[in-house]
């Protein structure tokens, strides 16, 4: 893109590349968790559901140092992962998507759920009636149902990753080329002297990426509405 | 043979069920809305556990509790035609009914090309489903219900939420599918129309309970059945056989029991049977063989009961060979015709109502020979 700057450019990729991966690993265990959470009744429920929604209520900058302490070099995981496939989580984007996926992840949840209580369950019934067993029911009516939730969840989530500051910082640091989404870089931009003008840009560039997002939801809700007939 | 005998409990509403049904047939669970109906469809279709009891097809077991038996839903092979038809609204008419057809299992009686003839969906197949109207909807219904190649059809109250015209969409076809297919279907109804047009058989439910059941013709005089419709409603319904058409008037002729009616029906061969309903308030009793009159309708009999209906009036039952129909008379002329059981009487139809053609020949008398069983064990 010509009319940004090589470090605006590289910010902005690094923020779509870490949304994106964020949001791509998190979808499937969202769906299977809004799935448990709206229609299985177990001990421990209310706990899993406060443990999901945590990162709404607790400072960002908590997560991050949770998450140091579990994913850090000489966290439980953080070794274990090194040490088995030698995969490090601490300043890198894959960390990076790791920390805005814990923080959008109550978003993403949250949306399907309601998505998924609006869902007939008569219509499952029926598609039991016709011969179709747990899994088919969920794959071919359930899963369509429940298709406006997981786009709305989807962008929404993806949109929280774009602009994810404190966990991010927190966890994974601010590494031009590595860690530095445009939050980041936006952030770094105040702290140096003399780069208001920087600072005006990045600050626009986000506002335009999150306007194109929720223009860019609210087509997709439409379309999926006029396919499920509604 | 669909054998039926559960209990269910839940809050103050007890269920407690037992009924025999011969198959091929149709029966109609009939009775107020809350009498639990649909409860013991959803238990029958397995949607919905008893707290006891047995479901049996034939020498099919879906369910016994004391074995420990309960086939899924999935796999039970029952068709379910819910009132809100629940069709699949993310796909066209024709992928619901590709649904059913991709997950029949067993060897298929109904093909794809004859569920959309004899419902007449060829015009409705690509069409989403918020495009129909309810009539269309619950045809679509049904032939997706058909595609599982179901031994049973469940129907709950599918026509309940249409109004007059659109219910003429959906039940000549019904009709079609009782005597094309000859599937088994239980059909829940609280309109006793539904029943005069397809019931083979009736169970009468109340308050979770079976009140009475038998086949049509003997359940049409039953006194549990006259105190949920009325006395207004109550007459004998008559599965009779065309005769002919008589040249002199064009009215059909019609065989019932022993005797014969003139009726206005349109081109019905000769053979083909007609249900007719004949309402006791529009049948007059004479003790001499009727003269002079301008009601042409007369069939001969024996009185087999007088039972008092309210403070003024009696309900004469009479045998008109084999089959009975009952008349509404004041207690004032049962008193001056001297009536009694065992005098022969001569039944003066007003009005014969036409109640749909081309039924199957009237079942065995296993019905009421399984039902009296039933209420012996229960």
């Amino acid at each position: 893109m010509m009319w940004l700057t090589p470090s605006e450019s590289e910010a902005l990729h690094l923020s779509l590349a870490v949304a994106t991966r964020s949001v791509v690993f998190s979808l499937p265990l969202a769906v299977i968790l809004a799935w448990v959470l709206t229609r299985r009744r177990f001990v421990g429920r209310t706990l899993l559901d406060a443990l999901i929604h945590l990162p709404l209520v607790l400072p960002p900058v908590v997560v991050g140092y949770v998450l140091l302490l579990l994913f850090g070099t000489r966290g439980v995981i953080g070794s274990w992962l090194q040490s088995t496939f030698g995969i490090q989580l601490i300043f890198t984007r894959s960390g990076a998507a790791l920390a805005t996926a814990v923080m959008s992840f109550p978003l993403m949840v949250r949306a399907m759920r309601i998505s998924l209580e609006n869902v007939d369950r008569g219509l499952e019934d029926a598609a039991r009636t016709l011969g179709a067993g747990p899994f088919d029911r969920f794959a071919t009516i359930t899963l369509p149902l429940m298709l406006p939730g997981i786009l709305a969840g989807a962008i929404t989530a993806f949109s929280a990753a774009l602009g994810e500051f404190g966990a991010v910082i927190t966890f994974v640091s601010n590494i031009p080329g590595e860690t530095r989404t445009l939050p980041l870089a936006l952030y770094t931009a105040l702290q140096s002297p003399g780069a208001e003008h920087a600072a005006a840009r990045l600050a626009g560039l986000s506002l335009t990426l999150g306007l194109a997002g929720l223009l860019l939801s609210e087509w997709f809700a439409r379309r999926v509405r006029r396919m499920l007939g509604r | 043979m669909l054998t039926v005998a559960v209990a269910k409990q839940r809050g103050a509403f007890a269920l407690r069920v037992h009924f025999e049904l011969p198959t091929p047939g149709v029966v109609a669970l009939f009775g107020r809305s809350g009498c639990g109906k649909s409860s013991l469809v959803n238990i029958i279709a397995g949607l919905l556990a008893p707290d006891a009891g047995s479901v049996a097809l034939d020498d099919f077991v879906l369910l016994d509790t004391d074995r420990g038996i309960n086939v899924p839903p999935e796999r039970r092979r029952i068709g379910y035609v819910f009132q809100d038809a629940r069709l699949f609204p993310h796909l066209s008419v024709a992928a619901n009914l590709r649904y059913a057809q991709k997950r029949a299992v067993g060897a298929p009686y109904v093909s794809l090309d004859a569920v959309t003839g004899l419902l007449d969906l060829a015009s409705l197949m690509d069409r989403r489903t918020h495009q129909l109207s309810g009539g269309e909807r619950q045809r679509v219904a049904i032939g997706r219900a058909l595609l599982t190649q179901p031994r049973l059809l469940l129907l709950d109250e599918p026509l309940a939420a249409l109004d007059g015209a659109r219910r003429e969409e959906v039940l000549p076809y019904l009709g079609t599918l009782r005597d094309q297919l000859a599937i088994p279907m239980v059909y829940v109804t609280h309109d006793f129309d539904d029943v005069l047009r397809l019931a083979t058989h009736i169970v009468l439910m109340e308050a979770g309970s079976v009140i009475a059941q038998g086949a049509i013709g003997e359940m049409s005089l039953d006194p549990h059945l006259r105190a949920i419709i009325g006395p207004d409603e109550v007459g004998a319904i008559i599965d009779g056989i065309v005769l002919g058409i008589d040249s002199g008037t064009n009215l059909t002729k019609v065989r019932v029991g022993h005797g014969e009616l003139y009726v206005q029906a349109m081109g019905l061969a000769a053979g083909t049977a007609l249900r007719v309903q004949l309402l006791a308030r529009d049948i007059i009793v004479s003790t001499q063989i009727p003269q002079h009159l301008s009601v042409r309708n007369s069939l001969a009999g024996v009185v087999t009961s007088i039972q008092g209906d309210d403070l003024d009036s009696d309900l004469v039952t009479i045998d008109i060979g084999a089959a009975q129909i009952m008349a509404r008379i004041t207690k004032a002329a049962t008193r001056d015709l001297s009536l009694r059981p065992g005098m022969k009487v001569w039944a003066l139809v007003k009005s014969v109502s036409l109640r749909g053609h081309s039924f199957a020949a009237p079942t065995p008398d296993s019905f009421k020979a399984a039902a009296s069983a039933a209420s012996r064990d229960a």
